[in-house]
C-alpha cells in the first residue's frame, strides 16, 4: 500500500480512540454535565476490559464471544465510573470540575493498579487479532480497522440521529438547555442526567479500550490513554456539540499526532529529533484556535448547552 | 345553577426554611369558571399553585380532583391529572422551535414527528383564536407569543384545569383584552381557569370567584359580582390603604438631562433605541411607560454609560452659573482641570488661577465659597464609561431592574454592597469598610430594613428589603439624575409605599426622577410626565394629570409616525 | 366529598431542602464523618487490591497506622511532608484569585510547569557565569513572567471574546508539556531526554533545605488572604466573580480585571515552578508538576477559596497522598495506588457538601413544627 494511503488509513484508525471519547462527552454535556471525568473513565474502560481478556483469553471460547465479553467488562468498568460522576453531580448536586478531575485521578491510578497486574500474553497477544476482525493479519495499516474501528462510526452517526431525530434526544437537549423548563414539563431531569452520563461513559470507555487492545495493542498503552481522554474533551469543541463531527474532528487530530512520526520515517524530508514535540503540540493548539474561532463567531447554535456545568434543583428559590 | 367540583385544597401547608408560604390553605375550584387568586406579592399564591402543578410538594393537607384524593409528585402527574401551569418566567427552551417546545415531555407512543404536531397545534389555535407559527425559534419572539406557545403548550396536552401565573404582567392593554377573550372562550368549553394577580381591575373584569391570599393564608373566597375593589383590598392587604400618592407641583422645573436623536443597535444587530429625545427636568418626575422589552433598559443603561451608542447626544446641565465651587460632587484633580480651562471666576469676576498653590492652599480657597463657576456647567455623557461620568462629577443614580444580578451582589452583605458605589475612596490600595458600614445602618434604621444585620447577605433579604437597600444606596449617592426601572416589581403593598415616597422627596429636593414602570395606575398617579416607548422609539410624552390610561394603551402600541418623520 | 387519608397517597419518599445557615461546627462533623466513611471504604478497596493485606487480613490496622507513618515517623518524612504540603499550598493559592472571579484555570498545571522551565532555562544557560545570588533573582523573574504569560493568554480571550476558560487553560497545559519536551531534546542530544540534576541554582538553606520554601508560602498565604478581603483588587475579583452584569454598572472595567487577575495567578504559579526548580528538583521533565495543578483545584475547593483555610485542606490532601505512598512503598503494590486511595476519600468529602447544604427529609418525619417566624 502506497505509505500516504496507509498513513491516511492509520490516522483514520487513531481518530477512532477520540470518536469514542468525544461522543461520550458530547452525550454528558448535551444533558447539561461537563464531564472532566472523561479521561480517567477511558482509562477504567480500557482497564476493564482488559481484566477480563486476561480471564478468559486464555480460554477456549468462541472469538466472537470473547470480544463480546471484553467489550461487555470495558462497558462495567466505565459505567461504574458514570454513576459514580453521575451520583455525586446529579443526585449530591457537587461541583462538576472538581467531581470531574477527582474521578480522573482515581481512575487513572486504578487502571495503572489493575493493569500491571494483569499478563500481556493472555489479555492482549492472543486476543488481538479478534478484535482487528476481519482485516486481521494484513502487514498494512488496514489491520488496525477491526470491530471496535466500526463501531465507533457506527456509535458517532447514531448519537447524532438519537440528539436530533428523535424524541428522546429532544428530551436530552432540554435538560441540558433548561433543566427547569424540561422538568415542568414533567421530563424526568434525573434519568436523563443519569441516562446520558452512564451512557456516554460506557462509549468513552470503549475509547481506552480499542486503544489499547487494538489499535496500539502493546504493553504499555494504557499509560497514553489519559492524554486521549483530554483531547476528547477538546475535541468535542471542534466537533461542535455534533456526534457525527467528531468523526471529521478525529481523522484530524489523529493526522496531526502521528504526522511526527511519518514524517520521520519518510526519507525525503530532513526531520530532527526535536520536531516531533512541536507536532505533537499542534492538535493542542488546533483545539485552542478553534475555541477561540467559535467564540468569535458567537453563533446561537454553535454554543455549549446553556445549563453545562450547573446542578439543578427543583425547589431552588 | 349545579357547578361541578374539579378541584379541591383542604388543609395545604408549605414552609421554606423557617419561612412558612403556606398555613393550612383550602380552595375549591369547579368547573367551567374563572377563578382569581389574589394577593400581594410574597402571600404564597404562587408557591400555593405550584403545589397544584407538582412543582413542589406540600408539607400538610390533601388535594383531591373529581373527589379523589390525589399526590402530585411532579409536573408529570400534574399533566395526567389535567393540570397545566403557565409560569410567569416561561419555561420554555429558547434555542427550539415553538413546536418541539410543545411537543415536549409529551408520550404518545407515537414516533416523532413535528409536522403533525404542528397542524395539531394549528387547529387548537384556531379553536381558541390563537395566531403562531410552530416552526419559529423562542429567541425570535416576542413576550406575547411566548405566552401563546406557554398556553398551547398546555393545551396540547389536554389539561382542563389551567394555571396562570400573573399572565398580564408583561402585556399591553389590547393584549389583555385577547387574552382575556380566549380564556373566556376556554371556560365555555368547560375547562377551569385559575388566574394568580394583584390586579384589582384584572378581577372584576375577568374571574367568576375571587380568593383571596394574605401572608400565605386564605382568607376568603367571593363571588366577583358581590365584591368591590375597596372590600378585596382590604382583605388582601389586611388594612384600608389610601392608593393616593402624593404628587406635588415641580417647582423651578429646568432641562437637567438633554437627550437628543440617540440611536443603539444591540448585540444582535437589532435596532433597540430609535431617535430618542426627550429633556428631564429637575424636580419632575419623568415616567416611561411602554411594553415589556421595547427598550427602556437599554435606555436607561446608555444614558449610565453601559450601552455603545450609535449615534445622538446626552447632556448633563448643571445650573452652576454664579455659584460655588465645591467639592462634594467633584474631586480636586477635577477642579483644577476645569479651572485650568477658564471656568472659574472670584466674587469679583476675575480669572481664578490655581498656579503655583499646594493642594492645601486650593482646597482652602474654594470651600472658602470664593471661586465660583463662570457659566452653567454642560457636560456631555455621549461615550463616556459609568467611571469616567463619576469622575466628572455627575451624580447619576440608576436602580437597575435587575436588583440582585445588576444592583447589588447577592452574596456579599449589606456593608460589602454600599461599597459597591464608592469602594474606590481613599488613597492606598485597601478598603475602607467604615463609612459604607455606617451607611448601612444608616440605612437599616431610615427605610426599616428587616434584617438581621449588617453583614446579613443580601440574597438572603426578602424582595422589598433588597430593593429598600438599592434604591437607598443609591439615594445616598446624592444624585443629580434618578433613574429607576420597575422599582416596586415583586414588592408589597407597604414597601411599595415607601418607595413611592423617597422618588416624591427626591423630586422635592430638585433630582431629575426617570421612573419606568409597568402599573399603568401607578405611572399616571406618580409622574409629571409620561413619555410613551414602543419598539425603541418614542410615541407620545404625555401630561400626567391629564392622561388616560386608554391613551396610553394606544401609545404603547402605536407603531411610531414620529419615527417616521425624523428618519425621513 | 370524602377522600381524606386514603391509602393509595404517594407521597415521596425523600424529599430535600436547601438549607438556610448551618453551623460551621455541624458542617466540620459532617466532612468529618464523611473522611471517616471513606478511609473505611479505602480499606476495603485496599484489600481488594494489595495481595499481602488479603494473604494476611491481620495487617489492615498497620494498613491505616501507616497513613500517619507516611508523614510522621522520621524527621526527614516530616519536613518532605511540609516541604510538599508548601508547594502543593502555593499552586492552590495561585489559583484562588482566578477561582474567586468564578474564571475556572484548569491550568495551574501548564503555568507550574513552564515557571520550573523558565527557571531551569536561565540556571542551564547561565549558571556558574554569573553570581549564584544574581542566577537566583533571574530565575525567579523569569518563573513568575513565564507563569504569567501561559496565564495571560487565556485570560486575553476570555475578556476579548468569552472564550471558555476552562478548555482554553486545559488545553494549555498540553502545550507547555510538549514545550518542555521539545527543550529537553534540545539540551540533551544524546536522545534520553533526562537533563539531570543541575549544580547551579539551588535556594540557600536556612536550618535545612525546607524551611525557606515553607517560610515563603507561609508569608504568600497572608500576603494573599489580606489581598483578597481588604484591597480594592480582591474586592474587585469578588464583584467581577459574582455578576459581570454588576461590575459593568459600577464602572469595573471586568475585562481588565480578568487580565490582571490572571497575570498575577499564572505568576503565582510561576513561583510555584520555582520553588520546584530551585528549591527542590533542579532539574525539570515533563512530569514536574507532578498533578499539582490539578491536586491544587480541589485543595482551593474544599478549602472555600479562603487561604487559611487551604492549609488545612493542602496538609489534608498530603497526609493522604503521602501516606497511601508509604502504603504502596510497604505493602509492595504498583505506585499508582496513593491516586485511587486519595480519590475514594475525596469522592467521600465531596459528597459530604451535599448534606452540608440540602436537608433531607424522610417520609412521616415532615409532621414536625416550623421553627422559627416568617422573614419578611
Amino acid at each position: 500500500m502506497n505509505s500516504w494511503i496507509n498513513f491516511l488509513v492509520d490516522s483514520l484508525a487513531f481518530g477512532a480512540v477520540f470518536m469514542y471519547g468525544s461522543t461520550g462527552e458530547i452525550l454528558t454535556e448535551k444533558a447539561g454535565h461537563l464531564n472532566l471525568g472523561i479521561p480517567g473513565i477511558m482509562c477504567m474502560g480500557g482497564a476493564g476490559g482488559c481484566l477480563v481478556l486476561n480471564m478468559i483469553g486464555g480460554s477456549s471460547l468462541p472469538p466472537f464471544l470473547i470480544v463480546i465479553l471484553g467489550i461487555l467488562g470495558s462497558l462495567a468498568f466505565s459505567v461504574l465510573g458514570g454513576l459514580i460522576y453521575s451520583f455525586l453531580t446529579v443526585t449530591f448536586r457537587a461541583n462538576q470540575n472538581v467531581t470531574g478531575l477527582t474521578l480522573t485521578t482515581f481512575g487513572v491510578g486504578l487502571s495503572k493498579v489493575i493493569m500491571t497486574k494483569l499478563d500481556t500474553v493472555v489479555y492482549l497477544v492472543r486476543t488481538r487479532d479478534y478484535f482487528r476482525w476481519p482485516f486481521a493479519g494484513r502487514q498494512d495499516s488496514l489491520q488496525l480497522w477491526g470491530v471496535l474501528f466500526f463501531l465507533a462510526i457506527i456509535v458517532a452517526i447514531a448519537s447524532s440521529w438519537v440528539l436530533f431525530r428523535t424524541k428522546t434526544g429532544l428530551h436530552l437537549r432540554a435538560v441540558g438547555e433548561n433543566p427547569a423548563t424540561a422538568d415542568a414539563v414533567g421530563i424526568n431531569v434525573t434519568r436523563y442526567k443519569y441516562a446520558a452520563t452512564c451512557i456516554g461513559s460506557g462509549i468513552a470507555g470503549l475509547g481506552g479500550f480499542y486503544y489499547i487492545i487494538d489499535y496500539m495493542a502493546s504493553q504499555e498503552a494504557y499509560l497514553s490513554v489519559e492524554a486521549w481522554g483530554w483531547l476528547s474533551i477538546a475535541l468535542v469543541i471542534f466537533a461542535l456539540w455534533r456526534p457525527h463531527m467528531t468523526i471529521i474532528g478525529s481523522t484530524v487530530f489523529g493526522i496531526l499526532f502521528s504526522l511526527g512520526s511519518f514524517i520521520t520515517n519518510s526519507s525525503w524530508i530532513k526531520v530532527t529529533m526535536a520536531t516531533i514535540p512541536l507536532l505533537k503540540m499542534l492538535p493542542y493548539v488546533v483545539t485552542i484556535l478553534v475555541l477561540i474561532v467559535s467564540s468569535i463567531r458567537n453563533k446561537r447554535e454553535n454554543q455549549p448547552p446553556a445549563s453545562l456545568g450547573l446542578s439543578y434543583f427543583r425547589e431552588e428559590r | 345553577m349545579e357547578k361541578q367540583l374539579a378541584l379541591q385544597m383542604k388543609g395545604i401547608t408549605k414552609r421554606f426554611g423557617p419561612v412558612m408560604a403556606n398555613n393550612r390553605v383550602n380552595l375549591d375550584v369547579y368547573r367551567g369558571e374563572i377563578l382569581a387568586i389574589l394577593g400581594e406579592n410574597g402571600c404564597g399564591k404562587t408557591t400555593l399553585m405550584n403545589m397544584i402543578a407538582g412543582i413542589y410538594y406540600p408539607d400538610e393537607g390533601h388535594i383531591l380532583i373529581d373527589g379523589q384524593e390525589v399526590a402530585i409528585n411532579s409536573p408529570k402527574d400534574a399533566f395526567e391529572h389535567g393540570i397545566g401551569m403557565i409560569h410567569q418566567h416561561f419555561k420554555l427552551v429558547d434555542l427550539f422551535t415553538a413546536a418541539e417546545n410543545i411537543v415536549l415531555g409529551v408520550e404518545e407512543g407515537k414516533r416523532y414527528n413535528l409536522k403533525e404536531v404542528s397542524a395539531r397545534v394549528g387547529e387548537i389555535a384556531q379553536r381558541y383564536g390563537f395566531q403562531l407559527d410552530p416552526d419559529r425559534k423562542i429567541y425570535d419572539m416576542s413576550v406575547s407569543e411566548k405566552q401563546t406557545v406557554e398556553i398551547l403548550k398546555v393545551l396540547y396536552r389536554g389539561a382542563d384545569i389551567l394555571i396562570l401565573d400573573e399572565p398580564t404582567a408583561v402585556l399591553t392593554p389590547q393584549e389583555i383584552t385577547k387574552l382575556f377573550a380566549v380564556l373566556r372562550r376556554m371556560r365555555e368549553d368547560g375547562k377551569s381557569i385559575i388566574i394568580i394577580t394583584h390586579k384589582l381591575n384584572e378581577v372584576m373584569e375577568v374571574s367568576d370567584r375571587v380568593a383571596i391570599l394574605r401572608r400565605g393564608e386564605h382568607i376568603a373566597t367571593v363571588n366577583t359580582s358581590e365584591t368591590n375593589e375597596n372590600e378585596l383590598t382590604y382583605m388582601m392587604v389586611g388594612r384600608r390603604v389610601s392608593l393616593n400618592i402624593d404628587r406635588t407641583m415641580p417647582v423651578n422645573a429646568v432641562p437637567r438631562l438633554v437627550v437628543r436623536g440617540l440611536n443603539l443597535y444591540n448585540a444582535e444587530g437589532v435596532h433597540v433605541l430609535k431617535n430618542i429625545s426627550f429633556d428631564a427636568n429637575g424636580g419632575e418626575i419623568l415616567g416611561i411607560a411602554g411594553i415589556a422589552g421595547s427598550g427602556q433598559r437599554e435606555l436607561l443603561e446608555a444614558i449610565s454609560g453601559l450601552q455603545p451608542l450609535e449615534s445622538g447626544t446626552i447632556q448633563f446641565n448643571n445650573p452652576k452659573k454664579d455659584r460655588p465651587v465645591t467639592f462634594f460632587h467633584k474631586s480636586l484633580k477635577r477642579v483644577k482641570e476645569l479651572c485650568a480651562e477658564g471656568a472659574f471666576h472670584d466674587r469679583n469676576m476675575n480669572d481664578v488661577s490655581f498656579e503655583g498653590l499646594s493642594n492645601g492652599a486650593i482646597r482652602k480657597w474654594v470651600e472658602s465659597g470664593d471661586v465660583l463657576f463662570r457659566e452653567d456647567e454642560v457636560i456631555n455623557l455621549r461615550d463616556k464609561t459609568p467611571l469616567e461620568i463619576r469622575q466628572l462629577g455627575v451624580h447619576l443614580s440608576f436602580v437597575p431592574e435587575d436588583r440582585l444580578g445588576m444592583g447589588l451582589v447577592g452574596n456579599m452583605d449589606i456593608t460589602d454592597n454600599m461599597m459597591l458605589r464608592n469602594y474606590r475612596k481613599g488613597p492606598h490600595g485597601f478598603l475602607d469598610r467604615k463609612k459604607p458600614r455606617a451607611q448601612a445602618e444608616k440605612i437599616i434604621e431610615e427605610l426599616e430594613v428587616a434584617t438581621p444585620g449588617v453583614s446579613t447577605p443580601v440574597r438572603r433579604l426578602s424582595g422589598g428589603n433588597v430593593q429598600k437597600v438599592l434604591v437607598g444606596r443609591e439615594i445616598a449617592y446624592t444624585p443629580k439624575v434618578l433613574m429607576a426601572a420597575y422599582p416596586v416589581r415583586g414588592l408589597d403593598i407597604g414597601s411599595s409605599y415607601t418607595i413611592y415616597h423617597l422618588l416624591n422627596r427626591q423630586k422635592e429636593n430638585g433630582v431629575a426622577v426617570i421612573f419606568v414602570g409597568e402599573d399603568l395606575d401607578v405611572l399616571l398617579e406618580l409622574s409629571d410626565r409620561i413619555m410613551v416607548i414602543n419598539g425603541g422609539a418614542i410615541t407620545g410624552i404625555v401630561d400626567a394629570r391629564k392622561a388616560t390610561k386608554e391613551e396610553i394603551g394606544l401609545l404603547m402600541t402605536k407603531t411610531g409616525a414620529r419615527e417616521a418623520v425624523n428618519e425621513a | 366529598m370524602n377522600g381524606t387519608g386514603r391509602k393509595d397517597r404517594r407521597e415521596p419518599l425523600i424529599h430535600l431542602s436547601k438549607r438556610d445557615i448551618i453551623s460551621p461546627w455541624k458542617a466540620w462533623g459532617i466532612r468529618g464523618i464523611a473522611m471517616f466513611l471513606g478511609l473505611v471504604v479505602c480499606g476495603i478497596a485496599a484489600f481488594l487490591l494489595i495481595e499481602k493485606l488479603q494473604q494476611n487480613p491481620g495487617k489492615i490496622g498497620d494498613f491505616y497506622y501507616t497513613f500517619i507513618r507516611g508523614s510522621f515517623s522520621t524527621s526527614r518524612k516530616l519536613w518532605k511532608f511540609l516541604k510538599n504540603t508548601a508547594i502543593l499550598l502555593c499552586i492552590s493559592l495561585a489559583l484562588t484569585p482566578a477561582f474567586r472571579m468564578r474564571f475556572w484555570n484548569t491550568g495551574g498545571e501548564g503555568q507550574t510547569l513552564v515557571g520550573v522551565l523558565a527557571s531551569i532555562a536561565v540556571a542551564f544557560y547561565f549558571g556558574g557565569k554569573i553570581p549564584e545570588w544574581l542566577l537566583l533573582i533571574l530565575m525567579l523573574a523569569a518563573a513568575l513572567m513565564a507563569g504569567a504569560v501561559w496565564g495571560v493568554i487565556p485570560a486575553l480571550f476570555k475578556a476579548k471574546w468569552g472564550t471558555n476558560e476552562t478548555l482554553f487553560t486545559l488545553m494549555m497545559n498540553y502545550v507547555a508539556t510538549y514545550l518542555v519536551s521539545y527543550f529537553l531534546v534540545v539540551w540533551v542530544p544524546n536522545g534520553s531526554s533526562s537533563l539531570g540534576k543541575l549544580k547551579f541554582g539551588k535556594l540557600p538553606q536556612i536550618y535545612n533545605e525546607h524551611l525557606l520554601i515553607i517560610l515563603i508560602v507561609l508569608l504568600l498565604t497572608g500576603g494573599l488572604f489580606v489581598y483578597l478581603n481588604y484591597t480594592k483588587h480582591g474586592y474587585e475579583i469578588s464583584v467581577v466573580g459574582e455578576s459581570v452584569r454588576t461590575a459593568k454598572y459600577i464602572g469595573i472595567n471586568e475585562r481588565k480585571v480578568i487580565i490582571r487577575t490572571m497575570i498575577l495567578s499564572g505568576a503565582l504559579c510561576g513561583l510555584a515552578g520555582y520553588l520546584i526548580a530551585a528549591g527542590a528538583d533542579q532539574t525539570v521533565t515533563t512530569n514536574s508538576a507532578g498533578g499539582q495543578g490539578f491536586t491544587g483545584i480541589l485543595v482551593a475547593w474544599l478549602g472555600k477559596f479562603n487561604p487559611l483555610m487551604m492549609i488545612l485542606t493542602s496538609a489534608l490532601i498530603q497526609l493522604l497522598n503521602q501516606g497511601a505512598g508509604q502504603i504502596s512503598q510497604d505493602f509492595s503494590v504498583n505506585n499508582s495506588l496513593p491516586n485511587v486511595i486519595v480519590g475514594i476519600v475525596l469522592f467521600f468529602i465531596i459528597g459530604s457538601e451535599f448534606f452540608i447544604h440540602y436537608e433531607i427529609h424522610f417520609r412521616g418525619s415532615g409532621e414536625k413544627k416550623a421553627k422559627g417566624g416568617r422573614l419578611k
